[in-house]
């Protein structure tokens, strides 16, 4: 709107030192995310890549403040969310909204696509009918629904990709700065896949979103996100620009992730054992220093003793390791 | 004829799985033929409803309620479509293994691990428990699970997602299989343990000279892993060649869209996908011509009215049904190294 305003400069959404805790058995604590900060620019997609058990859906959901996280700032704006009280928060929930891994569970059964979709209008108090109504067909039409034929289905008539149309429907429907997406394309075939990524790509440009995309394929993430975080048991280990992240990886757990991506070629010949040796450890008990370190080939004493910085290691290319690889360009 | 038994395992002719339902009887498998050779993995591929995992289940004689399978399904020298429930038994978990998509369900949530490894050699081995135990500390150990003597005495609540599939595998493993038939068994997991299982399941195949059918929408997790590989499409094999022909000249244009539809790691960031438009058609409907026609940006007249026939053009062992097949020859794989070289510091 003004574009002079210097609120545009800043990032839309700050996270600093977020914590994510939860009790478990004998007063222990799940670690599920320790003290992670980024940025994310207006406009821009980051992708969030982390095999299951290391945090990532938790960090999505304290952003949400779904439930709000242990410790850590939530800046949307200039809105410290996680200081928010619920009055505030329900009206700010506007602003930010998410879509989920599986579209057949996060939609009501028993509503019809278009209850669902006016659902979030409701909720911020829009009550005229019939306007909610032509703002869901609207809507419908954009994430490729026939408004006419689905407008009164319920999710069960719906294929696995029709039923995510209507979530990314229903999460733009009031006008989001932010979307985050948590493995919005893993339960889908891969045919149903590129309709979504490519869906996702087209309403970011047409509604200015920003997008925290969460995945677990490297594949999928470069062929959508600007920026890569990668996550590992709590903490994020390596932030770059798309770019330099799938040219340039530094990070051994990032390189192993980018070795597991199947190649769809018969000729392609996977390192033959143990990319990734052993089990992620336990989120209740972290070992010292590097988290990373009882998996990694480069580890040495010092990856015991001392827990690595995330430190830049070029513009814009950060990195928490003691040992990274640095790639000489091509 | 005989000779051709001697070499394949299993030899399928004409299955079909017809399901009846409201609107009309939906055809989930119409008339599909392949066969196995003994050692040799064969890998169906297809979206969601193509009938890959109906078929499955046709061969294994499970299939879903009041569903009708016909054809001929030899397996060895016995047609398993003909015999009776009791000998089947004898045969599925001894001489067909089977690994399932989602271990979780696949597994007793109340039985120790170990249990479940017995259970298919007290059955069908008839050895004692002590042994039967020995064997599943055995197995476990041979799927790469670490501390398997612990591990025996877990719960499958106890064990992760990657782990909990290892143990799959070891059930469907314990008697030895000739065939194992895994059903998407990397698709709810991430795409390290995927490739860990993935790997797991071509070095037990290697070693046991098991012959396999591994079932996946993506194919570029077929790729590599079989010798043959079949493109399943509304019910139909599109197309069907060993696995290194098929990635080099793709004929049928939805095998091509398929591929082409797979987010790569060397490709360019920030480009849409190639994706394919539509739906699959409705199974209980009479479908007429090319099923994927609708879908399809080639076609013509002809392929709403005729069927193409499943035929080899050139290399006899390549074999698609398309009337306006994508040029031969031409390869899909783009040259060049998938990542750069890395140089350690």
């Amino acid at each position: 709107m003004n574009g002079n305003n210097p609120k545009n400069q800043e990032p839309l959404l700050r996270v600093k030192d977020l914590t994510v805790e939860y009790p478990a058995c004998r007063g222990r604590k799940v670690h599920a995310v320790s003290g992670v900060s980024f940025d994310l620019a207006r406009r821009e997609t980051l992708g969030l890549v982390g095999e299951s058990g290391c945090g990532k859906s938790s960090l999505a959901r304290a952003i949400m403040q779904l439930p709000k996280p242990t410790a850590g700032k939530v800046i949307l704006d200039g809105d410290d969310l996680a200081a928010c009280d619920p009055v505030r928060l329900r009206i700010l929930r506007s602003r930010f909204q998410m879509i989920f891994q599986d579209p057949a569970s996060s939609l009501n059964p028993s509503r019809t696509v278009g209850a669902s979709i006016e659902a979030p209008l409701l909720a911020m108090g829009h009550h005229g009918r019939e306007e909610r109504t032509r703002q869901a067909k609207v809507m419908m039409a954009a994430v490729g629904l026939d408004p006419e034929r689905h407008y009164g289905r319920r999710p069960h008539q719906l294929s696995g990709g029709q039923c995510q149309r209507v979530a990314i429907a229903r999460a733009l429907m009031t006008n989001p700065r932010l979307l985050v997406c948590d493995e919005p394309v893993s339960s889908l075939d891969v045919s149903v896949q590129a309709q979504i990524l490519n869906l996702l790509r087209e309403v970011r440009g047409e509604y200015g979103l920003s997008m925290l995309f969460i995945a677990h394929d490297l594949a999928v993430v470069k062929n959508i996100a600007d920026r890569v975080a990668v996550m590992y048991l709590g903490r994020l280990c390596e932030v770059a620009q798309c770019e330099d992240f799938y040219r340039a990886p530094a990070h051994p757990y990032s390189m192993a992730l980018l070795d597991a991506v199947p190649r769809p070629d018969p000729r392609h010949l996977l390192p033959a054992t143990g990319m990734l040796p052993g089990e992620l450890p336990s989120a209740i008990d972290p070992p010292s220093g590097c988290r990373f370190r009882t998996r990694c080939r480069r580890a040495e004493a010092l990856c015991a003793m001392e827990c690595p910085e995330l430190r830049e290691i070029a513009p814009g290319h950060k990195v928490a390791c003691h040992f990274p690889t640095f790639v000489k360009d091509l | 004829m005989t000779a051709a038994f001697d070499r394949h395992l299993l030899v399928a002719e004409d299955i079909s799985v017809h399901i009846p339902s409201g609107g009309g009887t939906v055809r989930a498998v119409d008339r599909v033929s392949l066969s196995l050779e003994r050692g040799k993995t064969l890998a169906l591929v297809g979206e969601s409803g193509s009938g890959k995992s109906m078929l499955c289940r046709a061969i294994l004689g499970i299939p879903p309620g009041r569903a009708a399978t016909r054809g001929r399904i030899i397996f060895g020298e016995r047609d398993l479509a003909q015999l009776p429930e009791k000998e089947l038994n004898a045969i599925r978990g001894r001489e067909i293994g089977v690994v399932l998509q989602n271990p979780m369900s696949s597994l007793n949530p109340v039985l120790k691990v170990g249990w479940q490894i017995a259970e298919p050699m007290l059955r069908h081995l008839g050895i004692s428990l002590l042994k039967a135990r020995e064997r599943a500390v055995e197995l476990l150990g041979a799927v790469g699970i670490p501390r398997p003597a612990e591990r025996v005495d877990c719960y499958p609540h106890q064990l992760s997602g990657g782990m909990r599939q290892r143990v799959a595998i070891a059930i469907a493993l314990a008697c030895d299989p000739q065939l194992l038939i895994a059903d998407e068994p990397t698709t709810a997991l991430d795409v390290t343990v995927q490739a860990e299982i993935l790997n797991l399941l071509g070095r037990l195949q290697m070693e046991r000279r098991m012959a396999m059918i591994l079932v996946s929408h993506d194919l570029g997790v077929v790729a590599g892993r079989a010798h043959e590989t079949a493109v399943m499409y509304a019910g139909r094999i599109v197309e069907q060649a060993p696995t290194v022909i098929l990635f080099d000249q793709m004929r049928m244009r939805y095998t091509r869209a398929l591929f082409d539809s797979i987010p790569r790691l060397d490709a360019p960031s920030g480009q849409p996908l190639a994706s394919i438009g539509g739906q699959l058609p409705d199974l209980a409907a009479e479908l007429q011509g090319c099923r994927f026609a609708p879908r399809c940006r080639r076609a013509e007249d002809r392929c709403f009215a005729e069927e193409p026939p499943l035929v080899a053009d050139g290399l006899e062992d390549h074999r698609f049904a398309c009337w306006f097949p994508c040029e031969p020859g031409i390869s899909v794989t783009p040259p060049g190294p998938l990542l750069p070289k890395r140089i350690m510091s």
